[in-house]
C-alpha cells in the first residue's frame, strides 16, 4: 500500500513539475488534470470520498476542458 | 539580487510553515466540534453520511454562501462572454459515427448516475456538488461528440433559478417554524433510508440542479463562444 502511495506521489509531483515547464501548453493542460486525477486516488485513499469525487469531476474533467477551449481560442505555445 | 531575496523569503516561509506544523500531532482528534458531529451527528441531523450533516444541516449557511460564489462567477462569464460574442454561425463539422453514437449512449448514463449521487447525498458519500459537476461532464461530453444539439438556455435558466430559490425558501421556512435560518422543521424518519433526514436530501437535490445547470451553462458559453 505504501508503494503504491508512494508512486502515486512521485507521478503526481512529476506531473506538477512537467506542467509548469512544458511550452506546449495543451500537454500541460493534461499534466495538471493528472495532477488532479493522482489527488483525487490519493483522496479516496485518505477515506474522503465525497472530496474525492469532487476533485475528479471537476479538477480532471471540467478544469481540462475549460482550459483547452480557452487555449482554442488564444495561442497554443507558450512564447 | 531578486533571485537572491526571494530564495531568502522562501527559506522563510518555509521554515515558518513546517515549525507551525511540526507542533500538531498527525491524525489525533484536536478538536471537541469534530468529535461532536462524528458522535451525535446521525442522532441530530438524520444523515448517515456525516460530511453530508455538516455541509448541509450544521454549515448549511455556507453552502448558500458557496452556490452564490458559483452563481455570480457563472453571471460573470456569461456577461463578459456575451459583449464580444460574434454573430457569425459557423459552419460545424459533424463528429464521426463512433464518436456519436459511444456519447449519445454514455449521456443518459451519466446524467442517472449524477442523479443518483446527489439524491443519496444523506446516505452515501457525495451530494449537490459533486452530482451537480458529473451531470455538467455529461452535458461536455454532448457538447464533445454531438455538436449540432444545445441545452436549452431557458431549461438551465429555469433549473438554476429553482435550485436557488428552493434552498432560500427552505431556509426561510426554518426560519418561520422555528426561529433560525435552515432549521431541520420536517420528521427526520429512520437514518439509513431515501426518505429520511428531514429537509437535507431537499436541499442537496436543490443544489445539484443549480450546480449542474450554472457549470453546464459555463460551458455552454465558453464553446459557444470558441
Amino acid at each position: 500500500m505504501i508503494f503504491v502511495v508512494s508512486f502515486l506521489v512521485v507521478l503526481m509531483l512529476v506531473g506538477a513539475v512537467a506542467a509548469s515547464i512544458f511550452r506546449d501548453l495543451i500537454s500541460a493542460v493534461i499534466a495538471a488534470a493528472l495532477v488532479s486525477l493522482i489527488a483525487s486516488i490519493l483522496f479516496y485513499f485518505l477515506q474522503a470520498p465525497d472530496v474525492a469525487m469532487a476533485e475528479a469531476a471537476i479538477g480532471a474533467a471540467l478544469t481540462a476542458a475549460i482550459f483547452i477551449i480557452a487555449i482554442r481560442r488564444t495561442k497554443r505555445y507558450e512564447e | 539580487m531578486r533571485r537572491a531575496i526571494s530564495i531568502f523569503l522562501l527559506i522563510i516561509v518555509t521554515v515558518g510553515i513546517s515549525m507551525s506544523l511540526a507542533k500538531i500531532p498527525f491524525g489525533v482528534p484536536k478538536t471537541k466540534v469534530g468529535r461532536h458531529y462524528i458522535n451525535e451527528g446521525v442522532k441530530e441531523t438524520g444523515a448517515t453520511n456525516i460530511v453530508t450533516s455538516v455541509v448541509v444541516s450544521y454549515r448549511g449557511f455556507d453552502t448558500l454562501g458557496e452556490v452564490t460564489v458559483l452563481f455570480i462567477a457563472a453571471i460573470g462569464l456569461g456577461a463578459i462572454l456575451s459583449t464580444v460574442r460574434n454573430k457569425t454561425v459557423k459552419e460545424i463539422e459533424p463528429a464521426s459515427l463512433v464518436l456519436y453514437t459511444g456519447c449519445r449512449l454514455l449521456f443518459p448514463l451519466i446524467l442517472i448516475f449524477g442523479t443518483y449521487i446527489f439524491i443519496h447525498g444523506h446516505l452515501t458519500p457525495g451530494g449537490g456538488f459533486q452530482g451537480g459537476a458529473i451531470i455538467a461532464s455529461g452535458f461536455l461530453l454532448i457538447y464533445l461528440g454531438c455538436r449540432e444539439r444545445r441545452i436549452s438556455r431557458i431549461a438551465s435558466n429555469l433549473a438554476e433559478s429553482l435550485g436557488g430559490l428552493i434552498f432560500v425558501v427552505i431556509g426561510l421556512l426554518g426560519l418561520v417554524f422555528g426561529g433560525y435560518f435552515l432549521l431541520n422543521f420536517l420528521p427526520k424518519g429512520t437514518a439509513n433510508t431515501l426518505f429520511s433526514a428531514g429537509i437535507i436530501p431537499i436541499i442537496y437535490i436543490a443544489i445539484g440542479f443549480k450546480v449542474g445547470s450554472e457549470l453546464a451553462s459555463i460551458i455552454d458559453n465558453l464553446i459557444e463562444e470558441s
